[in-house]
């Protein structure tokens, strides 16, 4: 079974986010996500100050196997990137909610992140999943 | 579900992942990809590749039937214990599937061709062949390639024997009571190819794991196959494209003015072939994949398979281009990114084989 912390939220795609004491949001992708897609070699981070919608491609992450998009989950403007990400794309794999995380961004709305699932309904997603 | 090797219950049990490869489960990684694939360029990895096809030949006919159905000439096989690789063509020169042919004695001779392709090329066989040559298909046979610098050693300790194992030489093999033990490959590393029945193959397949030998999927063997430049049948070549325009002229036999091969006539001169196949390199900014457009100042090509090379840190590809291409760029999500134009392999004895620019 893939980590899923408690105090995280989750999309259908696959990414977490953190909710910071500033307000700020912090988005990577979950244990099951990097696990799937497997050694990670390449990531592309988006770029400082972008404003993004919700759904707009935020980051790409490459594996060995295949690229993926990573969609922005809620409407918000980039205010960090996690630059080790260039040179230890591996860290996604090994620590993806922690040193793998991707990038942190200023909501426009802080409640849209009501919309997105806790760690119950995510556990509960990928059981769904794996049942098929 | 597909059809299972003789290992798959060793794959499961080793926690693989399974996928479907031309109609067969195999295992694609049994842990990290990456790690799989350094295994076998530092010391010592394994592969099932049960799933191939092997078909021996035989019969009065068979020396001259092989001379015409192989784009290489098996004539320069002199001596039993010697295997050639070449390709079979249509009448139009395009590749129905590549193929490793082993010389085993007068007119008898093992073929080894890949699984995605096993019914047109067994059809193909059949429908080229006459009365004085006989086909036999050994779906009886599992094979287990023991791939990397360490492997000789390790399988020739495993096996017993060592004397004569390690005796063998490139692109050779013995045959001893069951099994056949050829010194070819696909990784771009020495090693073996053990073809051996399939009820002793999962005892094989623990004794090398205890051995130390790495257990690897098709995923490490893809991006090992790509580092050494040797090409993929149905992403590389296939019956649209001739040997001239896969890197493969060295495989075509011309050298027999009288050896009437099937594509001969087609395949006209090297020189006239319109596109190239060659190896591409991205230092940074993504990977290069199959499917991917290339610009080149004198037009257009494709990315035929692309990776990231874990031995180099960066991304390779086999890319068909326009003849007289000097410079090309990779178009990679809307991006135009220049990469290096690189004779392949890009890997040769775990090192690169040129300077990156």
């Amino acid at each position: 079974m893939s980590n899923v912390p408690g105090d995280l939220r989750y999309t259908k795609d696959h990414e977490w986010v953190r909710i910071e004491d500033d307000g700020s949001l912090v988005v990577g992708i979950t244990d099951h996500a990097q696990e799937a897609l497997g050694d990670l070699v390449f990531v592309e981070v988006p770029e400082l100050d972008q404003s993004l919608s919700v759904g707009d491609g935020l980051a790409v992450v490459e594996s060995v196997k295949a690229a993926s998009d990573v969609y922005a989950p809620f409407s918000g403007t980039v205010t960090a990137v996690n630059d080790a990400l260039a040179d230890q794309p591996e860290l996604i794999n090994s620590e993806p909610y922690e040193e793998g995380w991707i990038a942190r961004l200023q909501p426009d709305n802080r409640d849209d992140i009501e919309a997105l699932m806790d760690a119950n309904a995510y556990d509960q997603y990928l059981i769904e999943l794996e049942d098929g | 579900m597909g059809h299972k090797t003789p290992l798959y219950d060793e794959h499961v049990a080793a926690s693989a992942r399974m996928v479907d490869f031309g109609g067969w489960d195999m295992p694609l990684q049994y842990g990290s990809q990456l790690a799989e694939h350094e295994a076998v360029r530092s010391s010592s990895g394994m592969f099932d590749v049960s799933h191939m096809t092997v078909v021996d030949v035989t019969g009065a006919g068979a020396t001259e039937y092989l001379r015409r159905v192989v784009a290489n000439d098996v004539a320069r096989l002199t001596k039993p214990g010697k295997a050639l690789y070449g390709c079979l063509l249509n009448d139009s020169a395009g590749i129905i599937d590549d193929l490793i042919v082993y010389f085993r004695g007068a007119d008898n001779y093992r073929l080894v061709v890949n699984a995605a392709t096993r019914d047109k090329d067994l059809a193909w066989l059949a429908a080229t062949a006459n009365d004085s040559v006989t086909l036999v298909e050994r779906a009886d046979l599992a094979m287990v390639a023991v791939q990397g610098p360490d492997a000789r050693q390790i399988t020739a300790e495993v096996l017993g024997s060592a004397d004569d194992l390690l005796a063998v030489r490139r692109f050779g093999f013995v045959e001893f009571s069951d099994s056949f033990i050829a010194r070819t490959g696909y990784t771009g590393e020495d090693g073996f190819e053990i073809i051996l029945p399939s009820a002793d193959a999962a005892q094989l397949w623990r004794d090398l794991t205890n051995a130390g030998v790495a257990p690897c999927g098709l995923g490490a063997r893809d991006s090992l196959r790509l580092e050494a430049g040797l090409c993929l049948y149905g992403s590389d070549m296939d019956e649209t494209t001739s040997p001239y325009e896969s890197n493969l002229a060295w495989t075509v036999d011309t050298s027999d003015a009288g050896r009437d091969f099937i594509g001969r006539t087609a395949l006209g001169d090297p020189s006239a072939a319109e596109c190239f196949l060659t190896g591409l390199l991205l230092p940074a900014g993504g990977v290069l994949r199959g499917g991917q457009t290339v610009v080149t100042d004198v037009g257009k090509g494709t990315i035929t398979s692309g990776s990231f090379a874990p031995t180099l840190k960066a991304s390779v590809a086999l890319a068909r281009l326009p003849t007289g291409t000097s410079s090309a760029e990779v178009i990679i999500r809307k991006k135009q990114l220049p990469v290096q134009i690189v004779n392949p392999p890009f890997v040769r004895a775990g090192k690169a084989t040129f300077a990156q620019t």
